[in-house]
């Protein structure tokens, strides 16, 4: 099912301060797996709690398909919704967990006791947790606990499932098997799905498309190649991967590092101050001629060597390269670098 | 010897605390309360039986444990609900009610009790409110169970907050988006949980209830076979210089305290290995 | 190569106003928690209504009591020599069990919180014991220890020591009844905080008792005068236990409690109110202390005991 929210306004005080969410809209295709990234504080959880009902929007609306789903209760909304610590009932065993959905439901609409049976033994078997059903939450490890959380969500068959932070509370090596699990799932069921995460790796890797939030507004959303390749916005290039930023000047179709003509063409009659962000790979050392940098501080990275660079001209502004291993340099030295590749914005 | 007991620490002290803290309660606690066990078993199993099912003794005990479990009942239900406004509701005047919670651990019960007299006494307060209707509250099993009540309450109240405090709300709301209804989401999701604390709560509040006497004397009557607590009938057994039928009755009570002590901690290590911590 | 893409702002910090609006929304209730508005109406009335029946009431009846004589009644009644004495007694009690009851509270919590040993819940136990023994009962077993025909009364009758119906058997009963306050506030905030302070200061070079003074006691002090206020209330209003060890003597064992029943029992009832009133005041400023203290350093003050 099709997923909007269109122009969402959320207020926590009520005043005319930052707003958590500040006009936002999101698009979500039927079957789609969404990533809603951003630092805390962003509005990410915000969004997907207004999606889910937990919250209500200021203004704006929510759709699932056609129907406008805004003025619906949580309980109308039949979302599946996955707490960030599981949120399991602990007083209840896996299977009582799995089937509440279904046992709260009103006599017409409740499935039959076999039905239900039936159907928490199904999902036990899809989050590969079969035999644990008498068990109760305090018994299960973290990872399990999360794929309990996920069969509960799965049980009512909602329309969309929503996700906060899933692998948060977990270390990495589950975190990892998990995603590519959770991945699985989500192609085999088929479900729209939202998810939201403070981990870019996650987002990149799992998501069909990734929304970045800040500061209450999305900077971009896109497939994780347009967000890493394109980045929309100066804190997307910030936020998703690494990078460094210089102080520049557009003039004459060329960008300029103080005196020193930068080697990449400026498109679109842009002019004026701004500043160039580059990735560590996309500045080079070269013999052949360059940009004079002194060379600050080298780290050995696994087989590479992280170089810290700063300009003389620009006095403190310093920026991370990437530099072969083979390349044995010293702090202090100078050497010619050459800007491959970085993205102007201007201000 | 000490080290073999205990997980080894650097921080010092361990031997000077611990020896400070044994002897204490047993020069306090443990020998005088022998003393009484001593004198007790004197009497041996039928001389406490006998003494138990004197019709003054066993009307006294009846007074005491019945109206400390319906003051105990009353609090678990009041309690309960003034723990969730506590914790959940925010509203003008909330720090000072939950201050007022404590006042019964820190108001000497002698206080209490000729002030409670003073109100549900016929001329008081409120017992010239109902006295047009031929009710009587002081002087009756009615006002013995009010001052239980009023020295039971911080139990259940102290016991129940701190887990509502720890409750997230994720829960109520995992079980909002499964569609439960709020009244649903109480009962099956949130009542579970506490019941443990009020349990607990419950335990601690009867057995304060049924060794109370402060409180109590003043507003009871007194009356034997109706009024007169078990405690009050120590006192009255002591000045008789019956020594041993106050042993029977004090070895009784302290008998009881030891199961609800027992039981306290029955339902505790129960909640814990259910519940865990999730 | 080059990407140029025109820009709307410029890349934002992430400092306080994010932290701030995270911590907003963790303190309030959810939409789908809160209760509806009739709901709640009818729990805090009905909340507020039974703690004013039960707890207020009582409270303002001692100082309404006390007062409706008029303030001369109201000072002769505190002033009249028996009323000194008692006054003076539940003084000295205090003076001695509270002390008493605050190092064993300290040596009691700094074992049990700060080392892992074996028996150690059931060491707690024996501590809360005296909360769940009748006061009634905690006297009379210093009656059956020390009184006349109690097991050390020959002893003590040969060498003139008096314990009971004296002052001795009053501080003991009072010791008894107030012996878990002071640890029982301390435990559970010294087991929160752990022992990483203290193995600081060991490896920075500091003795156990510089340690205990300079780091420990800092850490605990407001749970400390706490409990040492609450023990002192309980100390100085004790009453079953002290009514059965003290005898009852005007001038000589009476503490302030004791008074007040004698005075009541007389239908002297202003008098008995206006000696009540004192001690109430007490727990007045008592829980306004905490109240303070909670206030100004956190719900908790890091341990609400399990029971007090």
């Amino acid at each position: 099912m099709q997923v909007r929210a269109q122009n969402i306004i959320k207020r926590f005080d009520g005043g005319p301060g930052n707003a958590a969410l500040d006009d936002v809209s999101l698009d979500v295709g039927s079957g789609e797996l969404v990533a809603l990234l951003g630092p805390s504080g962003s509005g990410k959880t915000t969004l997907l709690r207004v999606i889910a009902g937990l919250e209500q929007a200021n203004s704006g609306q929510v759709f699932f398909g056609d129907e406008d789903a805004s003025q619906k209760s949580v309980q109308e909304r039949r979302v599946g919704f996955v707490f960030q610590n599981y949120a399991l009932f602990k007083h209840m065993t896996i299977a009582e967990n799995i089937a509440f959905g279904l046992e709260v439901r009103t006599r017409g609409t409740r499935p039959p006791k076999a039905e239900i049976k039936r159907r928490v033994l199904e999902l036990l078997d899809l989050v590969q947790l079969s035999g644990l059903d008498k068990r109760r939450p305090a018994q299960l490890s973290g990872g399990q606990r999360q794929r309990v959380a996920l069969a509960r969500a799965l049980a009512v068959e909602p329309k969309v499932l929503l996700l906060d932070e899933p692998f948060g509370a977990l270390d990495a090596k589950v975190r990892r098997d998990l995603r590519r699990w959770l991945r699985e799932i989500h192609d085999r069921t088929g479900h729209t799905t939202i998810f939201v995460t403070h981990d870019q790796d996650e987002a990149l890797e799992l998501a069909d498309r990734v929304a970045v939030l800040s500061k209450g507004k999305i900077e971009q959303i896109g497939t994780p190649d347009d967000i890493y390749d394109h980045p929309a916005t100066p804190f997307v290039h910030d936020f998703i991967g690494e990078a460094s930023s210089l102080p520049v000047v557009a003039r004459d179709g060329s960008f300029w590092l103080g005196a020193e003509r930068i080697g990449l063409p400026v498109l679109g009659g842009q002019a004026g101050q701004g500043r160039l962000f580059v990735r560590p790979q996309d500045v080079v050392f070269d013999q052949a001629g360059g940009i004079p940098a002194e060379v600050v501080a080298v780290r050995r990275t696994g087989a590479a060597r992280r170089a810290e660079i700063a300009f003389p001209a620009l006095g403190g502004e310093r920026v991370e390269i990437n530099a072969p291993a083979a390349l044995n340099f010293q702090p202090g030295e100078t050497l010619p670098v050459r800007f491959m590749r970085g993205t102007f914005y201007p201000g | 010897m000490l080290s073999s007991l205990r997980r080894p620490s650097i921080l010092p002290g361990f031997g000077f605390a611990f020896g400070i803290t044994l002897a204490y309660l047993g020069l306090i606690v443990l020998l005088p309360l022998s003393a009484l066990v001593l004198r007790a078993s004197g009497l041996g199993v039928s001389g406490l039986w006998a003494i138990a099912t004197e019709p003054r003794v066993l009307a006294a005990l009846k007074v005491s444990f019945g109206l400390a479990l319906a003051a105990a009942t009353v609090n678990a239900v009041f309690g309960t609900i003034v723990a969730w406004v506590l914790v959940r509701y925010e509203f003008p005047g909330r720090r000072l009610l939950d201050a007022a919670v404590d006042l019964p651990f820190a108001l000497p019960t002698a206080v209490a009790g000729i002030a409670l007299a003073s109100i549900y006494a016929p001329n008081g307060w409120v017992g010239s409110l109902v006295a047009p209707l031929g009710w009587k509250i002081a002087f009756t099993p009615l006002g013995i169970a009010i001052a239980l009540v009023f020295v039971g309450l911080p139990f259940i109240v102290r016991t129940i907050q701190p887990v509502l405090l720890d409750l997230e709300s994720d829960v109520e709301e995992a079980a909002a988006t499964l569609g439960a209804s709020r009244l649903r989401t109480l009962l099956q999701v949130v009542l579970p949980v506490l019941v443990p604390a009020i349990l607990t709560g419950f335990a601690l509040a009867f057995a304060r209830g049924v060794g109370e006497y402060g409180s109590v004397i003043f507003i009871a009557g007194n009356l034997p076979f109706v009024s007169e607590i078990a405690p009050l009938l120590i006192v009255v057994k002591l000045e008789g210089f019956d020594y041993t039928g106050a042993t029977a009755i004090a070895t009784l009570m302290l008998g009881a305290a030891f199961l609800v002590l027992l039981a306290v901690n029955l339902i505790q290590a129960v909640a814990r290995r259910r519940l865990g911590n999730v | 190569m080059s990407e140029i893409i025109l820009d709307r702002q410029h890349a934002p910090d992430l400092g306080l106003a994010a932290k701030a609006r995270a911590k907003i929304r963790t303190r309030r209730a959810t939409p789908v928690t809160q209760d509806g508005p009739w709901l709640r109406a009818i729990l805090v009335t009905l909340a507020a209504a039974f703690l004013l029946f039960f707890l207020v009431l009582p409270l303002v009846a001692v100082f309404y009591e006390a007062l409706r004589g008029g303030i001369a009644t109201y000072f002769a009644a505190l002033t009249e020599p028996d009323a000194l004495s008692a006054i003076q007694l539940t003084l000295t009690v205090a003076a001695i069990a509270v002390p008493m009851n605050v190092l064993f509270g300290i040596a009691a919590a700094w074992a049990i919180a700060k080392f892992d040993f074996k028996g150690k819940s059931f060491l707690v136990t024996l501590i809360d014991l005296p909360f769940s023994v009748s006061p009634v009962v905690a006297g009379l077993i210093y009656v059956l220890l020390f009184g006349a025909q109690g097991l050390f009364g020959p002893f003590l009758q040969a060498h003139h020591i008096q314990v009971i119906f004296a002052i001795p058997g009053i501080v003991l009963a009072t010791v008894f009844v107030t012996f878990p306050y002071v640890a029982r506030e301390l435990i559970p905030l010294m087991e929160s905080q752990g022992t990483l302070d203290e193995e600081v200061a060991l490896t920075l070079g500091a003795s156990g008792w510089t340690t205990f003074w300079r780091v420990t006691l800092p850490n605990i002090k407001w749970a400390l005068l706490y409990g040492v206020l609450l023990c002192n209330a309980r100390a100085m209003g004790e009453f079953g236990a002290v009514s059965v060890v003290s005898g009852h003597i005007r001038g000589y064992t009476n503490t302030m409690p004791l008074h007040v029943e004698i005075l009541y029992n007389e239908y002297n009832i202003q008098a008995a109110f206006a000696v009540a009133s004192l001690l109430a005041l007490l727990a007045l400023v008592t829980l306004a202390t905490k109240t303070l203290l909670e206030i100004y350093f956190g719900e908790n003050l890091g341990g609400k005991a399990r029971r007090q």
